[in-house]
């Protein structure tokens, strides 16, 4: 029984979580429960737009007032309000860009502000599910146009002519009959007491007249702060009277506090209390695990006090978990039917008839987010009322979660948004921010809750461990005839809903139904599969593991073909056309409508034609070197990668040249596209290189950047070459750049390794396997 | 009593002599660009420069730095623009940013002690500073063209 068959349990579920990368409405729509679910603000999209996003069904849906948005000051400063949380993929300048620029505002005379939590106000924060540009270009840029358009109003009666003869033009109102101008400042007044025009009446800017939009040449507004180490992250709030937190939790997910001795702890110089903290039972959602907080004047006096607790543990249900136990039931429950997720054509049948059948099983283990800055918030609570400075992707979400854990109404609470010093989907779950909360109200001080590298390793949400299991039929002639491919690993809603033991809809429609080849017989499978510890959303989640597994095999079935893997890559997505998902009953697709956001196979052909021609594919290499190349549809853009590794006679593998194609429909800021895809190359890396948190005795075996280790600058390729593809007209959806570029990069590295050794890697992360 | 400077700042430190520089710092002092990464100086995200060498301050005690000036990213350039700073914002380096004080401090040490660093040696040089956003390639950039003048 799962969330999706049972309504009650789904309740609870829906009650107590902001599900991002997944579209709550839909998942209630299914059941009946619609009239539950409120949008707060109604959903303006402009109907002569050529495409729908997903936009409005999202928690809180859209917010196009420029009233909330855009203030401008009588010195003509202009204060344009950034939603969405920035964690190093350029949102907090790009959105406000895309306002600034229907607009007609000068860059250079803006400020940008951070929204603190408030979706009633500002429609939905949650900074996941890389959407925040695919949902907001066009309302941000209906939220500049309204504000010029209040602006040319206010000049054209000042001058007492027609609206129709004026024009916002770089940071003014022109005139040009009478060549009378304005300043944006000297306007401010006056615009503000015009009405909001409405949306549908709106004049947005021809794309050939952006000055920014798409150029690439603004960097992001912070960056003079982080040079000079003036950018504020969630442990940078100070408050007086602050005190300092760091806490000590159950070792094993779902275990509890049964005493504790915090005599050598108080011992410890700086250290001013030793205290419980409320933990919630498993599955815990987005709560704290509750555990014994040391509470003292400043975090190194915390840690240490936190290392001298003497502390007895309930291990509870989990205390048996072990990775490699764990391997054995998902490989085991792979090899077995599983329920059916889709189906086309016979596969069964055309397996038993195919000439050869080439079977491939990948292994993926659990993944750490490890971002740079672990979880970390400032909490200050005063009688009913509480204020927070946190790092979080959803602060709205947050708000609601301190809002409920408190008891007061959310209007009580203040979310202030710093900036995250990385998020990768860790700091879209608020339970650090609600332990500083519980802290501050039993004190009745600001707290500060620090969460160690090993706290952050060993309590983290993690990345999912998975069983892909792919069987290829192929007929004599070498064509694939017949593909079944079952899914196994505990899915996220374990987290929310004790006895999940099913992928929800948005986790298999990353990479498994969505499956874009043109085989008849296709069928997908998703048996069960119990959780053990917090799984929670991984930058690319699902993706990872399906497209290791697809794209690994494409390459087997080209070597037992005796053909060149970009060819067989081809021959499988096989003809120009929208992939047709009739055969399954919840497609998810990112939660976009598919009428918009459809799987095109041609733009799925087109990168990796890209990529080929760009990156030299089939180029001649040095000996030990190799060439591989994976393409992936996901968060509804497409990107190809091929790597070029080099392999040792020792084993050594070292990453001599990347190059990605990306089409990501229309896009803001061509230069920030290229860092996350750097960017991602090198978490890929990491990933394929080392990435594993594995378990004993129910305990994370990793703690730190020694035994949890990721690419450092001395084995980071030489060189990633970024490609993106112009979107065909400027009505082509924005897709995803964020999570993207991860998924094909494990694949096509092991693809190059098979083509430099003849050693075919299954299993993840590569780690001593080429020393063998 | 701990005697320091700090950015050229006397600072006087009468608790625990152990504690590591990294958090008075940061909460002593509240000088809050020097970052937590990991407390075991695999990361590198609190690097300060005490008398020209770049070192972690989460493994340094206070009384290691007694009597010693260190410089934090606040202090090592009065307006922010030592060729490293330039450098990192012309090559639009960072991107969560939350490592890259370290990673300049790192930079700066490095091209005190060798003006003109090898693609090598900037490699080595940079390897104890992760960034998990991946701005590598950009760091290795960015610190070539500090050493060929911004």
């Amino acid at each position: 029984m799962n969330i999706l068959t049972n309504p009650k349990k789904l309740r609870g579920f829906e009650k107590h979580i902001k599900i991002e990368n997944v579209s709550r409405r839909s998942i209630l729509k299914t059941l009946g429960l619609a009239g539950g679910f409120v949008l707060a603000a109604p959903v303006m999209m402009r109907p002569s737009f050529a495409y729908e996003t997903g936009a409005g069904k999202m928690p809180h849906g859209v917010v196009v007032d420029p009233r909330v948005f855009v203030s401008i000051a009588p010195d003509g400063m202009v204060t344009i309000i950034a939603h969405r949380s920035e964690m190093g993929t350029g949102v907090r300048t790009s959105l406000p860009l895309i306002v600034a620029e229907e607009l007609e505002a000068d860059w250079s005379r803006v400020h940008v502000q951070q929204a603190h939590g408030d979706e009633a106000k500002f429609g939905n924060q949650d900074t996941d599910g890389s959407r925040s540009t695919r949902h907001y270009l066009i309302p941000m840029r209906q939220i500049g146009a309204s504000a010029r358009t209040m602006l040319e109003q206010a000049a054209a009666k000042r001058w007492g002519v027609p609206a129709g003869e004026v024009k916002a033009a770089n940071h003014e109102v022109v005139h040009s009959a009478s060549g009378r101008k304005l300043g944006f400042g000297e306007l401010a007044a006056d615009a503000a007491k015009e009405s909001v025009p409405s949306i549908e009446g709106l004049k947005l800017k021809n794309p050939k007249d952006f000055r920014y939009l798409g150029k690439g040449e603004i960097s992001i507004v912070d960056l003079h702060d982080i040079t000079t180490g003036a950018a504020h992250y969630g442990g940078d709030a100070r408050l007086p009277g602050m005190k300092y937190a760091v806490i000590a939790r159950p070792p094993v997910t779902g275990g509890k506090l049964v005493s504790f001795d915090g005599a050598e702890a108080m011992k410890v110089s700086g250290v001013e209390k030793v205290m419980e903290v409320k933990g919630w039972p498993w599955p815990s959602k987005f709560q704290p695990l509750g555990g014994v907080a040391v509470i003292a004047r400043n975090t190194g006096a915390a840690i240490k006090g936190c290392n001298a607790l003497k502390v007895t543990w309930d291990d509870g249900a989990n205390a048996k978990y072990d990775s490699v136990a764990y391997r054995t039931e998902l490989e085991e429950a792979a090899r077995k039917p599983g329920l059916v997720v889709r189906k086309d054509g016979d596969a069964e049948a055309a397996l038993k008839s195919a000439d050869k059948v080439i079977i491939g099983e990948y292994y993926l283990p659990h993944f750490a987010h490890a971002s740079m800055e672990p979880p970390v918030a400032v909490a200050n609570v005063k009688g009913d009322k509480a204020e927070v400075w946190a790092p979080v992707q959803s602060p709205g979400g947050t708000r609601e979660d301190v809002a409920k854990t408190l008891g007061i109404p959310e209007e009580n609470v203040t979310v202030n948004v710093t900036l995250l010093g990385g998020g990768f989907g860790r700091k879209s779950k608020c339970d650090f921010a609600l332990e500083a909360v519980l802290l501050s109200k039993e004190l009745g001080v600001p707290v500060k809750v620090q969460w160690t590298r090993e706290d952050d390793v060993r309590h983290d949400f993690l990345h999912t461990v998975s069983v892909e299991r792919i069987e290829a039929g192929l007929d004599k002639n070498g064509k694939v005839i017949a593909w079944r491919h079952r899914s196994v690993a505990p899915s996220i809603a374990s987290t929310f809903a004790a006895g999940t033991v099913h992928q929800a809809p948005f986790e298999l429609g990353m990479g498994l139904i969505d499956n874009p080849f043109e085989i008849a017989n296709l069928q997908c499978e998703n048996p069960e599969a119990a959780a053990h510890t917090r799984i929670g959303w991984f930058r690319s989640v699902s993706n990872i593991p399906r497209a290791f597994a697809v794209q690994s095999m494409v390459a087997e079935i080209a070597h037992a073909t005796n053909r060149d893997p970009k060819d067989m890559l081809l021959e499988l997505i096989g003809s120009p056309r929208i992939v047709n998902l009739s055969s399954v009953k919840d497609p998810w697709n990112y939660g976009e409508p598919y009428d918009s956001y459809p799987i095109d196979t041609a733009r799925l052909r087109k990168v990796v034609e890209l990529v080929a021609d760009k990156g030299g594919w089939g180029r001649s290499v040095p000996k030990g070197h190799g060439l591989g190349i994976a393409v992936h549809r996901s968060f509804v853009s497409y990107i190809a990668t091929i790597i070029e590794v080099a392999v040792d006679d020792k084993g050594k593998l070292t990453v001599p040249r990347v190059d990605t194609a990306i089409d990501c429909g229309t896009y803001v800021n061509p230069e920030r596209i290229q860092s996350q895809i750097e960017g991602a190359a090198i978490m890929g890396l990491s990933l394929a290189k080392y990435g594993e948190v594995t378990f004993k005795d129910g305990k994370v075996q990793q703690g730190n950047f020694d035994d949890y280790q990721v690419i450092r600058i001395d084995e980071s390729p030489a060189v990633t070459n970024v490609y993106i593809v112009p979107p065909a007209s400027p009505d082509t959806p924005p897709s995803g750049v964020g999570e993207p570029g991860v998924p094909p990069f494990a694949p096509a590295l092991i693809n190059a390794i098979f083509a430099a050794t003849g050693k075919r890697l299954r299993a993840m992360p590569i780690g001593k396997q080429l020393e063998a | 009593m701990v005697k320091l400077k700090i950015n050229g700042q006397e600072q006087n430190w009468d608790g625990d002599p152990d504690l590591p520089l990294l958090w008075f710092i940061r909460d002593e002092i509240g000088l809050t660009g020097t970052k937590f990464g990991c407390g075991q100086a695999l990361c590198g995200s609190c690097t300060v420069i005490i008398d020209k060498q770049a070192v972690r301050a989460c493994i340094t005690s206070v009384s290691d730095a007694a009597g010693r000036e260190v410089t934090t990213i606040e202090g090592l350039h009065p307006t922010g623009d030592h060729p490293v700073q330039k450098a990192w914002r012309q090559v639009n380096v960072p991107q969560c940013g939350y490592c890259q004080a370290g990673q300049i401090m790192q930079a700066a040490a490095l091209l005190a002690d060798n003006p003109k660093p090898s693609h090598d040696q900037i490699r080595e040089a940079m390897s104890g500073n992760i960034c998990r956003c991946g701005c590598y390639q950009r760091i290795e950039n960015a610190v070539h063209l500090a050493s060929t003048g911004v």
